[in-house]
């Protein structure tokens, strides 16, 4: 082989190379490109319909201009509320068995069905909550909308939480249990404080992944056009109210529905936002 | 509660020394299984801290110890030593009951500690692993912890809330684990931010401020440069006049250096235990004489 073919040859294999990166490095920006195209998109089309109003009042009534989502936004943080008061305790204790206890048998079928609830239609939860909830009260409820958004949460804060726990060093268990700490006082106040920021992040990230679901809500919050005083009657959401404005006729529910839309995505934005504040710093432990 | 259960054992078991040798006499021709070279016996022995008879181990099929029986010393240091495999840190960690831990392990025989046995039904394994601590490979103090915290969790995490009492076992485990000068400037200062050495002596303060009567050392040094090991070792010579010490380390010239007594593991079965000074000079058994010359292992 002479200098010459060898030297063709490296030049050969450094466009391929080129051209390798420069194909990932497109796919790469693919990924985030959505993400730009859906901001820039919605704030062209809802900022101007954000306003004081828009967090202060209620929606008015067809025909009239103007008015907001306030019940929507609250009714939003709400459901998120009751959502968390069943999916976090749950979903971290779940975490903690599988990462801390149970045999490989056990966990191996739990971990398959939290990866099957995992992939349910999110609609389906609504069904569940629907059948479990609506009908043994006979009326849609803020009940019923927390409950299929807190089953949704389960399994995605219960694998999260068993990767983070798992991240601790077996050696922290054992240096604890070798000073004669009770197993549980290990777990809680060694290995969960060690994983805290973690789990943190696993509840701040599955809350941001229900905070926009729509299909569950259908059916067991139903929505409300008002405030609701009691959570045993329908409630308001931001993405039902979306939902409803959007497929509506009038051109002031669709810009409001933007703005709806933009308000979302930026409270979801702002909690990602913060887990990444969160996982920063360096007392930190095991995070993400 | 947890923590009168604490003071009264405490009280039962001070002055030092608490109990006469008469155990020893009494419990040792029981049980001893015969073995070549007067394998597990100590001639001189004062008193003994661990005694241990027919202790077999396993991790699921597989079978890490086979037949030890052997005595500790008390106020003394025990080096364990012997090819990788040979069961030694399995040993070490059924003498404070952690070897339980690990899924699918599994033991039987006997050990006594200070007579009592310590796997008898109604003992909890919490209450053996206060009175003996242990020191690992690799140091790991918590990482969400100060320098101050982690040497007084297993006293916080046991009860112990006044602070004054805090403070003054933390101070006198730092001094003893030889650490106080270097870190009393900087107590609210990471754990982690110390370096390898200093951790590892952090962990060795943090075992003892639950002021055990043992303490179980696995391989403590052997992650350390030269410098650090030499304080540990420096460390291990100051302690041992206050508690039983048993070692296990990969480092023969570290056995020699600081034990007074060496048991030689080969494949889960205790060669030979004796006085160092026997063990690396004219030692009973031939497996042993060709592990300690360096013919093997």
């Amino acid at each position: 082989m002479t200098m010459q073919t060898s030297h063709a040859y490296h030049q050969w294999r450094k466009l391929k190379s080129l051209i390798m990166s420069a194909v990932s490095f497109l796919c790469a920006v693919l990924v985030i490109a959505p993400l730009g195209l859906v901001l820039f998109y919605l704030i062209q089309a809802g900022a101007g319909a954000v306003d004081w109003k828009f967090f202060t009042q209620l929606p008015k009534p067809v025909g009239e201009v103007g008015g907001g989502m306030a019940n929507a936004i609250v009714g939003t943080l709400v459901l998120l509320g009751l959502a968390s008061l069943i999916g976090v305790p749950i979903g971290v204790l779940g975490g903690v068995y599988l990462s801390e206890y149970g045999s490989e048998k056990i966990n191996w079928w739990i971990r398959f069905g939290a990866d099957i609830l995992n992939g349910v239609p999110s609609i389906v939860w609504g069904i569940v909550a629907y059948a479990l909830v609506v009908i043994p009260m006979r009326s849609f409820s803020a009940y019923a909308g927390g409950v299929a958004l807190g089953f949704m949460m389960i399994p995605l804060i219960m694998r999260t939480t068993e990767e983070v726990l798992l991240l601790v060093p077996n050696g922290h268990r054992e240096a604890a249990l070798a000073l004669g700490i009770s197993r549980w006082k290990v777990i809680v106040r060694i290995v969960m404080k060690t994983a805290f920021k973690g789990i943190t992040t696993g509840v701040l990230l599955a809350a941001a992944r229900i905070a926009g679901e729509t299909a569950p809500l259908l059916f067991t919050a139903f929505g409300n056009r008002f405030w609701t005083h009691n959570l045993k009657n329908p409630i308001a959401a931001l993405p039902l109210q979306i939902f409803t404005y959007a497929i509506s006729p009038y051109d002031d529910w669709h810009r409001q529905a933007w703005a709806g839309a933009l308000v979302l995505i930026l409270m979801v934005l702002a909690i990602n936002v913060g887990v990444r504040v969160l996982t920063r710093g360096r007392f930190s432990g095991v995070g993400r | 509660m947890t923590r009168d259960l604490l003071e009264k054992q405490r009280a039962n078991r001070a002055p030092r020394p608490r109990r006469s040798p008469v155990l020893g006499g009494a419990l040792l021709t029981m049980n001893m299984p015969e073995q070549p070279g007067g394998a597990g016996l100590v001639s001189e022995c004062a008193e003994v801290a661990f005694f241990v008879s027919r202790l077999n181990g396993w991790f699921g099929q597989l079978q890490a110890l086979t037949d030890v029986s052997l005595q500790i010393p008390a106020t003394a240091v025990t080096a364990i030593i012997g090819p990788s495999g040979c069961g030694k840190s399995t040993f070490l960690r059924c003498l404070n009951r952690m070897h339980e831990l690990v899924r699918g392990a599994r033991l039987d025989g006997e050990i006594r500690l200070f007579g009592e046995n310590i796997y008898a039904p109604q003992v909890d394994a919490t209450i053996v692993r206060r009175r003996v601590g242990m020191v690992f490979q690799k140091s790991n103090p918590f990482p969400t912890m100060t320098i101050a915290e982690n040497v007084t969790v297993g006293l916080r995490l046991n009860g112990i809330r006044q602070r004054a009492v805090l403070e003054e076992r933390m101070e006198k485990a730092l001094q003893m684990a030889a650490l106080w000068e270097e870190v009393k400037d900087r107590l609210d200062k990471p754990g982690m931010s110390l370096s390898g050495g200093q951790q590892q002596r952090l962990c060795i303060a943090r075992a003892l401020a639950v002021q055990p009567d043992v303490l179980l050392m696995d391989e403590p040094a052997s992650a350390l440069d030269p410098i650090a090991t030499m304080k540990i070792e420096e460390l291990i010579q100051k302690l041992k006049k206050t508690y039983t010490i048993v070692i296990v380390t990969h480092n023969m010239q570290q056995a020699a250096r600081c034990s007074d007594h060496t048991a030689f593991f080969y494949l889960g079965r205790l060669i030979e235990l004796d006085t160092t000074e026997k063990i690396f000079t004219n030692p009973s058994n031939k497996q042993t004489e060709d592990y300690v010359t360096g013919r093997f292992g």
